[in-house]
């Protein structure tokens, strides 16, 4: 699964730094057939009937089928995502599932991942919102190329952004030779700089998503509640977050969810210490050299993590898309 | 309480340059076609537009370098922006907290403006849920609930059906006057204006091109917006006696004398169409017209006809059907001498 978010990145990753707000209703638009896909595997055919099959290649009411240079180069990138789920699920230790995740080390990287992930977000949420207001409403010199390098992260092979953190915070680091030599602080290889890892790849998800919501979102109600009397802070607590309240959390999601997955930044700037640094995804990747079957149970659990995530931010977005 | 503004909003090749000044309890209407600089001198009033020059001067202070929230101005906006996560009483209440009143006191406040505009049972609702009226209503008290110094409204009817319109018009005169402070009202709606205002200035191209009492501006129309909006016919021409010859061709025969340049005003309704030249009438002016336009206006239809001189009519929906009037046919036009208004320009 691992491997498969790292191919979905870039997809995912030039949406968001398109700033289009059609992101999150593309994310939620590719949650059925996931789903779908994830029940056809697993549980023979009830989920995915027969007759919807062919809708898959078929566009728009009243136009003919898909034209078959279309429609080929189709099916083959279906198949291309679907079969390495259909392997992971048709390889499945199922039996031995409960005994493989049972295990102290499993439990271990499961119980880091999800605290680490989750202070990811918390992080990014406290100072992405903020950044993401000032790249959206205040006008200054060097904006743009502010907003372009806030989202270098999102392009950045996450492995470059470890070294780099590690350089930046490292003993020797530009501003951790002071850390340590002023406060005997040292970050890296510690469970927090798992999350200042995770925070710097996964926080441009949010600020983008939210700068992109901000942008098109009306100032005139902000300027409404000016000319009630209201301070700016007033305005953005109690106008501005509320009415891109659903952008927070689809992209507060999307944070978690690529928190969860981080892999590259993590290892190099944390290391693989179980218990400590070693998250869900580190565990996965050493399991596969020692215990295969341990490293797909692993695999199968974020891979469920994972749909949960798609499918709660679905509903969520989509109720959301119903308000006003 | 009262206003005194000179705005000047320069905006690349377009300029507004406006001087208003609204007595307490009056209530001042700005009048315009679109583009005229209406909503942006309302803005620059509210603080929401920065002023290119001269100054905003409320009750006596200088608010000229205040931000909006600093200004004690209450706005109803055209689309009433309430906020659509709150509820109608937390909406009205919201100006109260964000001056510091406590959560209890706000709300019992807020509930008594609800209750002023006959919207107690619709507190708990949310914007979405309520009709266009309701939601005016809601705007107009979230607005006056924290008494601000000077109140503007936005074309505070044009998002309602006529029938609301109508009922709602009534309803905002009277909290206008119970206000007691002054207000702007923006508006291109010629009723609404005459109902609601105290006195009218007329914007065109972002400067004033006539300013009076609603009955004078309609009267006296000294432009052609003002003129078609206020429902008139206006024309210019050079008087001799009780003949004033057009400046865009034909002649009227006026009962009142005059010499020089002149407007000369008729009401569309005073304007009889017929099929063959009227012989015997007492109607003094008497032309050709060629129908342009049949546009129905409430319950009455307006004729648009080409002349010389043009020229719009009421008439009855029965007429369009006895006179078959259609577009292009040629009728007789006839106004009566006493129905026309001179006036110098």
């Amino acid at each position: 699964m691992t491997s498969g978010r790292t191919d979905g990145t870039p997809s995912l990753a030039e949406g968001v730094a398109a700033g289009t707000p059609s992101l999150v209703d593309r994310v939620a638009a590719g949650t059925p057939s996931l789903v779908e896909r994830v029940a056809d595997g697993s549980r023979t055919r009830r989920y995915l009937p027969r007759r919807r099959q062919p809708e898959l290649l078929r566009s728009r009411p009243g136009r003919s089928g898909a034209p078959w240079p279309l429609a080929v180069p189709a099916a083959i990138a279906i198949l291309f995502l679907l079969l390495p789920l259909v392997g992971l699920l048709v390889r499945a230790p199922w039996t031995e599932l409960p005994t493989l995740l049972s295990d102290p080390t499993v439990r271990e990287a499961l119980r880091l991942s999800l605290i680490t992930a989750t202070l990811a977000t918390g992080v990014a949420l406290v100072i992405g919102v903020p950044l993401a207001w000032v790249l959206a409403r205040v006008r200054f010199p060097g904006r743009s190329l502010l907003r372009a390098l806030v989202t270098l992260p999102l392009v950045l092979p996450p492995v470059v952004g470890g070294v780099a953190l590690f350089l930046a915070l490292g003993r020797r680091g530009l501003l951790g030779q002071y850390l340590d030599r002023w406060f005997g602080l040292t970050i890296p290889f510690t469970p927090f700089a798992v999350v200042l890892a995770e925070t710097f790849v996964a926080m441009p998800f949010l600020v983008v998503t939210v700068e992109g919501a901000l942008r098109v979102a009306d100032t005139r109600y902000e300027e409404a509640s000016a000319t009630l009397g209201a301070s700016r802070w007033t305005t953005f607590r109690r106008v501005t977050l509320p009415m891109i309240g659903p952008s927070v959390l689809a992209g507060s999601v999307l944070c978690w969810a690529r928190a969860l997955g981080e892999f590259g930044a993590t290892i190099t700037f944390a290391g693989n210490f179980p218990g400590r640094t070693q998250t869900m995804p580190i565990a996965v990747y050493i399991a596969l050299e020692t215990d295969p079957d341990a490293a797909i149970a692993l695999s199968l659990v974020l891979l469920v993590v994972s749909v949960v995530i798609l499918v709660s931010l679905r509903d969520r977005v989509l109720n959301a898309g119903k308000g006003p | 309480m009262s206003l005194d503004a000179h705005l000047v909003v320069r905006r690349g090749q377009f300029t507004v340059d406006v001087e208003l000044s609204v007595p307490d309890g009056a209530v001042l209407g700005m009048l315009g076609p679109n583009g005229a600089g209406k909503t942006t001198a309302l803005r620059a009033l509210a603080g929401l537009e920065p002023l290119t020059g001269g100054h905003v001067v409320l009750d006596g202070t200088d608010v000229t370098a205040a931000p909006p929230e600093q200004r004690d101005v209450g706005v109803v906006f055209q689309d009433y922006l309430l906020f659509p996560h709150l509820t109608a009483l937390e909406n009205v209440a919201y100006g109260l907290r964000a001056r510091g009143l406590p959560k209890a006191a706000a709300r019992a406040d807020a509930a008594e403006w609800l209750d002023q505009v006959g919207l107690t049972d619709r507190a708990g609702h949310r914007p979405r849920q309520l009709s266009g009226g309701q939601a005016q209503r809601v705007a107009l008290a979230r607005a006056l609930a924290p008494r601000p110094r000077l109140l503007l409204l936005d074309e505070p009817l044009a998002a309602l059906d006529a029938g609301t319109r109508l009922a709602l018009r009534t309803d905002l005169r009277r909290h206008l006057v119970s206000y007691g402070g002054p207000a702007v009202v923006v508006t291109h709606d010629a009723v609404e204006a005459m109902v609601l205002t105290d006195s009218l200035v007329v914007l065109e191209g972002g400067r004033i091109v006539q300013s009076g009492p609603p009955a004078e501006v309609a009267r006296y129309p000294r432009t052609e917006y003002v003129a078609s909006l206020l429902g008139l016919n206006l024309y210019r021409g050079a008087a001799r006696g009780d003949r004033v010859e057009l400046t865009g061709g034909g002649e009227l025969v006026v009962a009142e004398h005059a010499t020089g340049e002149v407007h000369v005003a008729v009401r569309p309704s005073a304007v009889a169409l017929h099929r063959d030249r009227p012989e015997h009438s007492s109607p003094r002016n008497v032309w050709a017209g060629r129908i342009a336009g049949v546009e129905a206006v409430g319950d009455r239809v307006r004729v648009a006809l080409t002349g010389p001189p043009d020229v719009l009519a009421d008439v009855t929906t029965d007429a369009v059907a006895d006179l078959e009037l259609a577009t292009g046919a040629e009728i007789w036009v006839s106004v009566k001498a006493t129905e026309i208004t001179v006036y110098p320009v």
